[in-house]
């Protein structure tokens, strides 16, 4: 088999091609998009507004794929968003001092506890109760606006804060703080799962949790772990979202965030069916759904045809990665190759 | 049978298969006549079921030709080779078990009227088919609610209906007692007089020689030969599988030489009046360094259940555990790992082998449960030990980075075997440890279990096979309806014939 062919079908082949059509299609829109420059000493261009953009979704997702790995899933990461800001916001802005850090600080270390308790609920439902991870979480995906709405007393909070602000906005050493606020999360739980043997045993207990139970895995308490981060890192991501807007707006915070990060998920090459796990690939499947996301402004496509474009893309990738388009277009050039059919044992 | 005058409904020639790293089939043939029983023959990983999997479709061929009926067939998946007329009942019934008997068997082919499914028709063809092989069972009643036996007999019937010409039956009696198998024979013997050609898989020696008319030897992904059963003596027989001198059977014949246990120490492990409702009535089981106790009985005797107990797979919710004369409370399998017990399920796929992760992932799990997911287990130590097991086992492929899943079932349980070992258990408990897998691997393992309980350490035993049990054991327990009726020490005049009295009677006589 030649090079080319093997780099063809490595699982993230497709969505990077699909990442650097959407850059290449966006500079030839305007062509200064792929520029950085250094204004005020931070950078600015496409490229950095990809990054930032991106650090919502790539905090969502993160958590989402340990959950995944697992077999589960984790539908209420977008109310819990709402929750984070509407929590956070509302101490801010009840405090006589708002634009203070110890306050600021002080009210996203409430915005955590709170979110932590969500996520010790969640794996609840799930480790202890055996409720199916789809519904357990779906119950906060409903209910967990309410709480939120019940927080803000119904009202879009509003508050003025520098340090607050700085978290979506601000940048140090030219970089944006949110990006490297991701990027920090990415790389500790990157060099976690993978230097210690937390990954292995999360994958081992979404391959076969009870012959891990057997070995002695505490499945449990791995299971409950990952439910527990991923509503820390759904927190952190609201605190995000709601620093770029100043207000936390608990109808619309992180709304349908959870399709969006389980497609990242996916187009990361991490099964819902759960096992193997690729952070990069996460990180590959955010960077094109984010960059989807803002090239279709840059290209200009009529609003009304965004959403269809985006499904396009979408549909484009996922076929591409397919095992069985992948063998149809392997086929053409390669007869004869045995292709293993599961078959349920 | 008249061999010569009938053409084969099977004809497979020069057959290659290979996976990466390994060659799973090179160059064989193999045919099928009509009206026979044959059986496929080999150690684990000869390439059985390989080549079982290409005759059904489930793998493309490298190269080679499958002639089926006279027609050369390329199988584009299981369902092609369905259509062609080969069907497969499988170790693991291949049925949906929350659907009635009925569904189940005619599945994709129900009797309709005016576009909908006729139920009344349907479950009454369904009971045709059933009747035909003497299976009286009511079609309505959910699959779940017959004993894996009678579901077996149910994946026959299905097959049936498909209008098999060639039936594949891959270890259909692992899990079945003496009656159920003498049950399936009738089936099997039936359908062979209407002509149909049946392909037989097991690891039991007995039951080839009382059904099968000719076979077919495998080693190592290559043919051996095609011989009559009748005239191919067991020695023979096994010497073509395992392709070297019996030395592993006759060490096995006096391997009886047990080592001497001291019974007047402290029990490694003790069991007061342990017990689970439900799963097992409280029972008292002492288990002494060095020593290996057997536990016998039929299958759903309860043995499992005891074991799950012992190790904390299941917690007990009456009676008292000692490990080395201290209470314990073993509430879960942790609790087992930290006090050096281990416990190797009988059910290899759903409770061992973690299948996507590596041969070496799976090797050093319990280590690192052990040590739980800070610590990881240091890359030198786990190579090592990898290494070593890898080794001192004979894991084929030898290769450490080969997915568990892919490997026979007889390597798996090294694998496990290997899990097991890497933590330096003081006792462990195998839950049918030989199940499904060939006599050289078989004796193998016996041989490891005897060389370390020489070595001290503690071993509880389960096996259907009372000759293992007998040949093993210092002690047996033994086990009917979910209690433990009686306890035996090993000695010359215990032969399988005593044990099975005892649970024949439910331990009265003893």
């Amino acid at each position: 088999m030649t090079g080319l062919a093997q780099l063809t079908r490595h699982r993230l082949f497709w969505p990077i091609v699909a990442l650097f059509v959407l850059l290449l299609a966006s500079t030839l829109k305007h062509h200064t998009f792929i520029e950085v420059t250094i204004r005020d000493g931070h950078l600015y261009g496409g490229p950095i507004d990809i990054l930032r953009r991106s650090s919502i979704l790539l905090l969502v997702a993160l958590g989402m794929t340990l959950v995944i790995a697992t077999r589960g899933i984790d539908l209420s990461v977008g109310a819990v968003m709402a929750i984070a800001g509407a929590v956070t916001l509302s101490q801010i802005a009840d405090s006589p001092d708002p634009g203070s850090l110890t306050t600021v600080a002080l009210a996203m270390a409430t915005g955590l506890a709170v979110c932590l308790v969500i996520g010790v609920f969640n794996g609840f439902l799930v480790a202890v109760l055996g409720i199916q991870p789809i519904i357990a979480t779906l119950v906060l995906m409903t209910a967990g606006r309410g709480i939120a709405m019940l927080i803000t007393g119904g009202q879009i909070t509003t508050v003025t804060s520098a340090p607050y602000k700085a978290l979506a906005s601000g940048f140090w050493l030219g970089l944006p703080i949110a990006a490297l606020i991701a990027g920090f999360f990415f790389a500790v739980v990157a060099v976690v799962t993978r230097r210690t043997a937390l990954g292995v045993l999360i994958e081992s207990v979404g391959i076969n949790p009870v012959a891990s139970r057997l070995a002695g895995v505490r499945a449990r308490t791995i299971i409950w772990t990952v439910y527990v981060l991923c509503a820390l890192f759904a927190c952190i991501a609201g605190f995000l979202q709601s620093s770029n807007i100043m207000a936390a707006d608990s109808n619309n915070a992180g709304l349908f965030i959870e399709l969006d990060a389980i497609l990242a998920v996916v187009i990361g090459g991490t099964s819902l069916a759960g096992g193997k796990f690729s952070l990069t690939g996460t990180l590959v499947g955010v960077l094109v759904i984010t960059t989807l996301t803002l090239s279709i402004t840059v290209i200009g496509i009529p609003v009304n045809a965004v959403s269809l474009f985006k499904a396009l893309v979408v549909i484009v990738v996922c076929l591409l990665q397919s095992p069985v388009v992948q063998h149809k277009l392997r086929a053409r050039r390669r007869k004869a190759a045995p292709v293993p059919v599961e078959v349920p044992a | 049978m008249t061999e010569q005058s009938t053409t084969p409904i099977v004809e497979m020639t020069g057959i290659s298969i290979t996976f990466p790293g390994v060659k799973a089939l090179d160059g064989v043939d193999f045919r099928l006549l009509p009206g026979e029983v044959h059986a496929l023959m080999g150690e684990n990983g000869a390439g059985k079921s390989t080549l079982i999997k290409a005759l059904t479709g489930v793998y493309g061929i490298d190269s080679g030709r499958i002639v089926v009926g006279g027609v050369e067939q390329v199988f584009s998946g299981p369902a092609a080779a369905q259509a062609a007329g080969v069907s497969t009942v499988y170790q693991e019934v291949n049925l949906t078990d929350n659907l009635s008997v009925a569904e189940n068997v005619m599945l994709g082919h129900e009797i309709r009227r005016f576009g909908v499914i006729d139920w009344h028709a349907t479950r009454k063809a369904a009971r045709g088919y059933l009747q035909a092989l003497n299976l009286d069972i009511d079609p309505r009643s959910s699959l779940s609610s017959h004993s894996l036996a009678v579901q077996q007999l149910v994946a026959i019937s299905r097959a049936m209906v498909v209008d098999a010409r060639v039936l594949i039956l891959d270890e259909p009696t692992s899990s079945l007692d003496a009656d159920e198998v003498a049950r399936l024979f009738d089936v099997v013997r039936t359908l062979r007089d209407r002509g149909v050609a049946i392909l037989f898989v097991s690891h039991f020696l007995d039951q080839i020689y009382a059904i099968s008319d000719r076979l077919t030897v495998l080693r190592n992904g290559t043919l051996v030969g095609e011989y009559r059963t009748e005239e191919l003596s067991r020695v023979e027989l096994v010497g073509k599988m395992i392709g070297r001198e019996l030395e592993v059977l006759s060490e096995l014949e006096t391997s009886s030489e047990r080592a001497v246990v001291d019974w007047t120490g402290t029990p490694y492990l003790q069991a007061i009046g342990v017990g689970r409702k439900g799963s097992i009535e409280p029972f008292d089981l002492d288990i002494f360094p060095g020593e290996i106790v057997g536990l016998a009985g039929l299958l759903g005797s309860g043995r499992t259940e005891l074991a799950r107990l012992l190790y904390g797979a299941d917690h007990a919710d009456s009676g008292e555990t000692r490990v080395a004369g201290e209470p314990v409370r073993l509430r879960n399998p942790r609790a087992g790992l930290s006090r050096s017990i281990v416990f190797s399920s009988e059910s290899r796929k759903t409770e061992g082998i973690i299948g996507d992760l590596t041969v070496r992932e799976n090797i050093v799990l319990g280590l690192q449960a052990e040590r739980g997911w800070l610590r990881r287990v240091p890359s030198r130590k786990a190579d090592e030990v990898v290494d070593r097991y890898i080794k001192a086992l004979g894991v084929r492929p030898a290769n450490p980075d080969a997915i568990a899943g892919n490997l026979s079932g007889g390597n798996q349980q090294k694998v496990l075997l290997a899990r097991w070992l890497a933590t330096a258990p003081k006792l462990l408990i195998l839950d049918e440890p030989t199940r499904g897998i060939d006599v050289g691997a078989k004796a193998e393992i016996q041989k490891l279990v005897a060389e370390l309980a020489s070595q001290g350490m503690s071993v509880v035993f389960i096996s259907a096979e009372l000759d293992e049990v007998l040949r093993l054991s210092h002690r047996i327990a033994v086990l009917r309806d979910r209690r433990k009726v009686a306890e035996l020490v090993n000695s010359q005049d215990v032969t399988t014939d005593v044990v099975v009295d005892l649970i024949a009677s439910g331990g009265t006589s003893a």
